[in-house]
């Protein structure tokens, strides 16, 4: 098989016209750590750059200067490559109460604003709803482009166990705020009384009697006062939404997928570079993270054999026990890179177009800006020299 | 090694950080206590049909399937939760409303309600799991164990909490009286939470602060069950030497010289580097079992799994898996 396009980052962060990178994948993958790195190579290399992420470890976190969700960029102190290249790094986590909140304030007058935000029902939406914080991320995005202060906008996605959450969530809560119940709830104010809900009758009779049956009458009061505050700014909420969907098909925007070699991992990233291009959303190409590569060329078959010869010499022979492990080990190296090409190989033979960099794996989790550089020089392809510390 | 206290468990919830191998793990435990003539069941509760998925059938229905044979004539049966299906159950048995089932079905009835009471779905699977636990019929249980692939460690206290769940519910009613039967099952010696890791920094610290909040939540943490462990080739001695980049590289070479390998400098720098690298590794993964070591549960250590199947763990891991747990004392 050919070899995979290459996937050059510094293209796609050297290029002025990429304004928006969004890094996803399944959960587990290292897409926030790539998000992170891949800002600060814009970053060093002259743009001005905001990362948005969600829910990062707190190593990593501290890494960029977060200490505490904030919604709202901070600046990370710049590094001596960022200033040689007179660029600009902002890094910030996702609130997704907080952005949910300022999204009504935004919306209703204060006064309404006030009653939403204390409404249970709103409580629970805004806290629990599956896909509430893809909706929030993508709201995120949209006021950071909007803001015009960065030339780059870098975001990672929620945690979702699947990859695909990210495009489906905020269908599924626009979908949900515009559902069927919630307009028989919000009918009498807007009919002006009981003619409406006359006319969808028996339904609405056993919906409301079935809910009070598991939740009690007072939820059902709740989500009604609710509707009925949330109506009128229904509408604009709706087409901000719609609006930043939009955004990630425009020109400028760029989706990096990022797996490990992983069966699930590869699975998730195959199905979200179909939905991408189901969706005409630009795909730069694929991180394969955390990948073994063999760093000595030795056949497995030949470095067991020796091995075995080895072992069978006994401790007798003083340098032995040291040379036979490092054979074997060797030899389970060769065994778990040919799995991984495997792997990939698979993944390229349904994808051929699909541009792929692999990052190998580092032996510690990412904790200050200087391993946060060095992933991103393996980002772009560059060799870290071997450290003999 | 599993404890005795384990051996008396019925119900095992399986739990951890995504991307362990939790289902995997489950389905080894199913097949591991079904072994020798006993009959489990399987039960997946977050709709992705991980189970089905696994043991490579169709999608598993709201019903209980066979789903493999364990050595010795034992059965395991799977089943797929859904919290629609499991109220709608509900309202048919209590309040004979089956017919207008496909009614609320249509009208987004669940949605709504979890929505509004996002316990609600929790309190629902969870019921139903119980159900199949406490079953019985001519006086024998109709399983002799129940594993349940439980949500990842970050959502499973929650998950498991179900009188804080409850507390968003009517204050009567079946569905209440149910959960006050699945807050007895759950906490009592009759069930057991583990917790599937990797011997990694991130996982570990998960597993730990979960098996904290299990013992707040007074909810009983079973084993631990360490994933995917890799032999570590290295004697034991030159371990941590190797791990800060000192490799006797001359060492390397005279007895790779002295069994007929002569190998050029490239070659041996390379062979170096890999070791330093399984060095590392082994460093940390000795630190991460010592950790968890002193969470002073029962470690269980499952070997990672060779073969790639054609799409993900082949059915022939799970058995490997499942001998690997009998001969560490599951029953």
């Amino acid at each position: 098989m050919r070899p995979p396009p290459p996937f050059t980052i510094d293209a796609l962060l050297d290029n002025r016209t990429t304004r928006v990178v969004v890094c996803c994948g399944a959960g587990g993958v290292g897409k926030t750590t790539t998000a992170a790195a891949l800002a600060l190579r814009a970053a060093e290399r002259g743009r001005s750059v905001v990362v948005l992420t969600i829910d990062p470890a707190r190593r990593l976190a501290q890494s960029l200067g977060l200490r505490e969700l904030t919604n709202n960029p901070r600046p990370v102190a710049p590094t001596a490559e960022i200033k040689a290249a007179g660029g600009q790094l902002h890094a910030m986590m996702l609130d997704m109460r907080r952005t949910f909140d300022e999204m009504v304030q935004a919306h209703a007058s204060p006064q309404r604003a006030a009653d939403i935000i204390a409404n249970p029902f709103y409580q629970a939406i805004s806290s629990s709803f599956s896909g509430t914080q893809e909706y929030m991320a993508m709201e995120k995005l949209g006021q950071l482009v909007a803001a015009g202060q960065w030339d780059l906008v870098v975001v990672d996605t929620p945690p979702s166990r699947s990859a695909l959450d990210f495009l489906d969530a905020p269908q599924r809560l626009s979908s949900f705020l515009d559902g069927r119940m919630i307009r028989l709830l919000s009918a009498p104010a807007r009919a002006g009384g009981r003619g409406v809900r006359r006319l969808v009758g028996a339904g609405f009779g056993l919906f409301a009697r079935t809910i009070s049956t598991i939740l009690g009458g007072q939820m059902l009061a709740d989500a009604s006062a609710f509707v009925q505050a949330f109506d009128t700014m229904f509408g604009g909420f709706r087409e901000r939404a719609i609006a930043t969907y939009e955004l990630l098909r425009a020109p400028g925007t760029a989706f990096v997928v990022i797996a490990t070699p992983e069966t699930d991992a590869v699975r998730e990233a195959a199905y979200f570079v179909d939905r991408l291009a189901t969706e005409s959303m630009p795909l730069a190409g694929l991180v394969l993270n955390r990948t073994h590569p063999e760093l000595a060329d030795l056949p497995a078959a030949r470095a067991e054999t020796v091995a075995e010869a080895l072992e069978q010499a006994g401790p007798a022979a003083g340098s032995a026990p040291l040379a036979a492990a490092v054979l074997r080990l060797h030899a389970d190296r060769v065994a778990l890179a040919g799995r991984e090409r495997r792997l990939l190989a698979r993944f390229r033979r349904a994808h051929p177009a699909v541009a792929v960099v692999t990052v190998p794996a580092l032996a510690a989790d990412v904790h200050d800006l200087p391993e946060l550089h060095n992933i991103g020089r393996l980002l772009a392809g560059e060799q870290l020299a071997v450290s003999r510390d | 090694m599993w404890s005795d206290e384990l051996v008396q468990a019925r119900l095992h919830v399986v739990t951890g950080k995504g991307g362990t191998g939790k289902t995997t793990v489950a389905a080894a435990l199913a097949v591991a206590l079904a072994t020798g003539g006993g009959r489990t069941l399987l039960v997946e509760v977050e709709g992705r049909q991980g189970i089905a998925h696994l043991f490579d059938t169709p999608p598993l229905p709201y019903q209980e399937r066979r789903i493999a044979v364990a050595p010795g004539g034992g059965e395991v049966r799977a089943l797929a939760v859904d919290a629609e299906e499991a109220l709608l159950e509900y309202f048919s048995m209590f309040y004979n409303l089956g017919f207008a089932g496909r009614t609320l079905r249509r009208m987004g009835v669940i949605e709504f309600a979890t929505t509004l009471a996002p316990g609600l779905r929790d309190v629902l699977l969870t019921g139903k799991v119980k159900e199949a636990t406490t079953r019985a019929e001519q006086g024998t249980h109709t399983y002799d164990a129940v594993v349940l692939d439980a949500p990842p460690t970050g959502r499973v206290v929650k998950f498991l909490d179900v009188t804080r769940a409850m507390a968003d519910l009517a204050k009567v009613g079946p569905i209440h009286s149910q959960s006050t039967g699945v807050v007895q099952l759950l906490h009592s010696a009759d069930t057991a939470v583990h917790v599937v890791t990797l011997l990694e920094d991130l996982p570990v610290a998960e597993t730990l602060e979960t098996v904290a909040e299990l013992d707040l939540a007074d909810l009983r943490p079973g084993a631990v069950l360490i994933n995917r462990t890799r032999p570590s080739r290295l004697p034991a001695r030159s371990v941590t030497a190797a791990a800060n980049g000192q490799v006797d590289a001359d060492r390397v070479r005279a007895g790779l010289l002295a069994a007929g390998l002569d190998l050029d400098s490239a070659v041996l720098d390379g062979l170096v580097a890999e070791t330093v690298e399984h060095a590392v590794r082994v460093d940390a993964e000795q630190q991460a079992r010592a950790r968890l070591a002193d969470a002073g549960m029962p470690l269980i250590e499952l070997p990672e799994l060779t073969e790639v199947g054609g799409d993900g763990v082949d059915l022939g891991g799970v058995y490997e898996l499942a001998e690997a747990l009998r001969e560490q004392g599951v029953r």
